[in-house]
């Protein structure tokens, strides 16, 4: 069946089967690799994106059910030149090691920032708490979310 | 090294300067070899028994044949060339050969043209099985004698006593790397016969040379070439899915992609080693180490991988960073039907320093002196010998100065808060403030740098000058660690040039840079990245008679005397250096000998909050200090610090795979846990610099030691709080508990 979404600002169309996931799609079908499958069952939150203005993981999402659905992912956040104050402050203090779970972290880190300008750290620590990162400890990743907190970005 | 640090240059050593890739990474434009394809490729997919033992009885491959869409089913029958693998030993085959000998073992390979159709067809295959009884039990295989190694360790006076002794046995789980990315690679045919493979590996070489064996092929048909990898910690040092999409390739003629999910991640790469420990410490009355004796068994499951230098690491740092004149030492890894064991992070020296450090606190309890004390007393320090071995290795090794480091970082106030997210169960809202019992532990750990016992460990790195700016050419894999940002520091710094490009070159196009693992990346390709910068800077102030080189040229006493496009007028000019690290020697039937290349010291201070009648725990800190030899980029090692630390929290509280008859019950995320944000202790480190004799600049690897003794550390400060032995990591709630 087909399936049109707006990602990224673009109405994009589909053609899926009914048990795909919308991780599936964006990645294979859409050409976006940016978001990450680590998991596939909703637990480490590399594939999570901004459907209809909630951070979800886009594994757990139907692509049928985000039909006429507003989707934004990494490759939404930013570019080179230009980037995401989550994506510069991730590279500032060294947040980004193997690299895998960082697109998760940009989107979920984004969308706190846009619902919660103001975090502190047991705020973001809970609500960056459904994505693992196995390299960083979390230390860089709290540092930069931390600055981004007092800047009130 | 006497190279002077250039200071005009920017982004030279001793700066956090960013890494190269993170742009890419974090606007999700960074290629990761589960990201490769094309469109014409086919997808790849493994059968795998469902017996941790088991006969073969027939395998019936029609079925999956007869779908549509199926291009290849291919079986042990198809492997080109020699049927087994294995880094050390080739003792594993490529497909099962007639028998399986763990759960999940690769049985039939299918590619076909879609990733579903390739996983029906493989479902599709009919095995008939005959099960075995599956040999679970590792005390049970050393008694039957199936094991991959035995060593025997004898120093000192074998009848020499203490007059205090404490014995313990102790017990550690197996642990699973589980890096995010899993498992990926991408076959793709060059037309005449050869491939290129781009597979997530810690050491291309070392694959090709396993990878061109199974498929009968010259060295230079098959390439491999380093692809984006999501983490490896060990999982990627060992043959995953490489061979199996490269056949599948081959006998398509197509592109082929593979990729695990996470269940079957669990099962494709190999795990930490459970282990066991026998262990007694014999002190005088003072407090002097006397004698240790331990017997230590890993279990290495169904087959060899790394397991003969896991058992090595575990045995040689028996005793940890001690001095001990009398060591007797009996170390088995042994071959059973259980999932296959081979490196994670600290490799072997992770099992004994839960041992041993398990061991300083009983010691330290039954003299009654302060554990810090008894181990600055009994501290091994430059010059002194390993215990075990014997060898004394002619550089710093500041045990007492990070215990003191460590000692000096301030502890937290006590816990003042109702705030659920601070406590034991969290906002599970199990455990109210007033019944937290906090405890603080400590431990201290020892590892080598590189690799040992012989050895011909090197690296290989080409620079080159051209007048775009400087090629740093490698085949060292980057898996995060920040390999990428340090060969351009030292090449900046020595160079004196700004503009440096790394570039990952395939195993035809430069030899081998060795695997990124044992802590070894900075010491070997940064060592070769620095010699081979020296030398060409030196060549070309010699040929344009010039005392400094720098971004745009040749200097003379400040005068410039050749532009960099005079210098490569004649085309780019390079240097290529093998690298060899101070030669290692096996050991002799005794263990003793010059064994190791260098070692590394690091200690860790955890503070835990307990909840004793539930058994919860909330890791609060884990502080640490640690020799770094030379801080080459602060940031990126306070990220491995960190990282680290996180890794043995979760061997110490959490992480455990359950394994039952063979049977991993847990292998997904939902099951196997990783500490996530709320997890994630605080961490404060200081960085000690005691230059290393041959690392650039004197740096040392660091990459393991903070995940060596942050497990013990975890486990003392929950015995602290609780006054429970808890001989075993992970600890668990009925540990705690008592149940």
């Amino acid at each position: 069946m087909n399936v049109t979404i707006t990602v990224n600002g673009e109405p994009r169309t589909a053609d899926v089967v009914a048990s795909e996931s919308l991780l599936n799609v964006l990645r294979d079908d859409l050409d976006l690799p940016g978001t990450k499958d680590a998991c596939e069952q909703g637990e480490c939150g590399s594939c999570t994106v901004i459907l209809d203005g909630e951070a979800v993981c886009s594994c757990l999402v139907m692509a049928a059910d985000a039909e006429g659905s507003e989707v934004t992912t990494v490759e939404g956040m930013g570019e080179p030149g230009h980037l995401h104050p989550v994506q510069e402050a991730m590279l500032a203090e060294g947040a980004v090691q193997c690299g895998f779970c960082t697109p998760g972290f940009v989107v979920a880190g984004a969308h706190l920032l846009e619902t919660n300008p103001h975090p502190s750290e047991l705020e973001i620590r809970e609500a960056l708490s459904g994505n693992i990162c196995r390299c960083t400890g979390y230390g860089a990743i709290l540092r930069a979310f931390e600055t981004l907190s007092e800047e009130g970005t | 090294m006497t190279t002077p640090t250039r200071t005009h240059v920017t982004g030279g050593i001793g700066t956090s300067v960013r890494r190269p890739d993170g742009v890419p990474k974090v606007t999700g434009n960074f290629a990761y070899a589960s990201d490769l394809h094309s469109k014409d490729m086919l997808w790849g997919a493994t059968l795998r028994s469902p017996h941790a033992h088991a006969r073969l009885v027939s395998l019936d491959i029609g079925p999956a044949l007869a779908m549509t869409g199926v291009r290849a089913v291919l079986t042990q029958d198809d492997v080109p060339g020699l049927p087994l693998f294995g880094q050390e030993e080739q003792d594993q085959p490529v497909l099962c050969d007639g028998t399986a000998r763990y759960w999940g073992e690769p049985v039939a390979i299918v590619a076909a043209d879609d990733e579903e159709t390739a996983q029906r067809a493989a479902a599709s295959i009919v095995a008939e099985w005959e099960p075995l009884a599956p040999l679970d039990n590792p005390e049970r295989a050393a008694d039957d004698g199936s094991t991959f190694r035995e060593m025997k360790i004898r120093r000192g006076d074998q009848n020499a006593v203490g007059t205090v002794v404490v014995e313990g046995v102790y017990e550690t789980a197996s642990q699973d790397q589980a890096p995010l990315g899993t498992e990926a690679g991408f076959a793709i045919p060059d037309g005449s016969g050869g491939l290129d493979l781009y597979v997530t590996s810690q050491w291309v070489h070392v694959d090709h040379r396993q990878i061109i064996a199974c498929l009968d092929m010259e060295p230079d048909q098959i390439r491999c070439h380093p692809a984006g990898i999501g983490g490896a910690f060990g999982a990627r040092e060992d043959i995953s899915l490489h061979i199996h999409v490269a056949m599948l390739s081959l006998a398509t003629g197509l592109p082929v992609k593979m990729e695990y999910d996470r269940s079957e991640s669990f099962v494709g790469h190999v795990k930490r080693h459970p282990s066991k420990m026998w262990y007694r410490h014999e002190a005088d009355a003072d407090g002097n180490l006397v004698k240790v004796t331990a017997r230590l068994l890993l279990d290495g499951g169904a087959y060899a991988h790394t397991s003969r230098a896991v058992l090595a690491n575990a045995a040689f740092f028996t005793v940890g960073p001690y001095r001990c004149d009398n060591v007797s030492v009996d170390a088995q890894a042994v071959r059973t039907n259980n999932p296959p064991c081979g490196a994670m992070r600290g490799f072997g020296a992770v099992q004994a320093c839960f041992g041993y450090e398990s061991q300083m606190d009983r010691l330290a309890e039954a003299l009654g002196v302060d554990p810090l004390d008894l181990r600055r007393q009994n501290a091994m320090r430059g010059g002194d010998p390993l215990a075990t071995s014997g060898q004394v290795i002619d550089a710093p090794l500041p045990t007492i100065e990070v215990i003191d480091a460590l000692e000096s970082i301030p502890l937290p106030e006590p816990l003042a808060s109702d705030d659920p997210r601070l406590l034991p169960g969290g906002t599970g809202l199990t455990t109210p403030a007033s019944k937290v019992v906090r405890g603080v532990g400590y431990a201290v750990g020892l590892k080598n740098v590189a690799f040992s016992e012989g050895f011909d460990d090197y690296a290989e790195a080409r620079v080159v000058l051209t007048p775009a700016g400087v090629e740093v050419h490698t085949a060292a894999m980057e898996v995060g660690q920040g390999l990428v940002t340090v060969c351009q520091q030292i090449a900046r710094t020595v160079l004196g040039i700004e503009n440096v490009a790394v570039v990952w070159d395939d195993t035809s196009h430069i030899g081998s840079a060795g695997s990124t693992s044992a802590s070894r990346q900075t010491q070997m390709t940064g060592g070769a990245v620095h010699a081979a910068s020296v030398g060409l800077r030196d060549r070309i102030l010699e040929e344009h008679g010039g005392d400094e080189l720098r971004n745009d040229g040749v200097y003379r006493e400040g005068k410039r005397v050749a532009t960099i496009d005079e210098i490569c007028g004649g085309g780019p000019v390079e240097n290529l250096v093998r690298f060899r690290h101070p030669e290692t020697f096996p050991p002799d039937k005794n263990g003793q000998g010059d064994v190791h290349a260098g070692f590394v010291v690091a200690a860790h201070r955890a503070v835990v909050d307990v909840d004793p009648e539930l058994g919860l725990v909330r890791v609060v800190r884990v502080d640490t200090a640690q020799d770094v030899g030379k801080a080459l980029n602060p940031q990126a090692i306070t990220g491995q610090l960190e990282g680290g630390i996180m890794q043995g929290v979760g061997l110490a509280v959490m992480e455990e795979l359950i394994v039952d008859h063979g049977v991993i019950r847990n292998p997904t995320f939902t099951d196997y846990l990783i500490p996530t944000f709320v997890d994630a202790p605080a961490v404060e480190s200081r960085i000690i610099e005691a230059p290393d004799p041959w690392g650039p600049f004197g740096a040392k690897g660091i990459g393991e030691s903070p995940t060596i003794s942050s497990t013990p550390a975890v486990v003392a400060a929950i015995r602290a709080a609780t006054g429970k032995a808890l001989t075993r990591a992970p600890v668990r709630p009925q540990d705690i508990v008592g149940i």
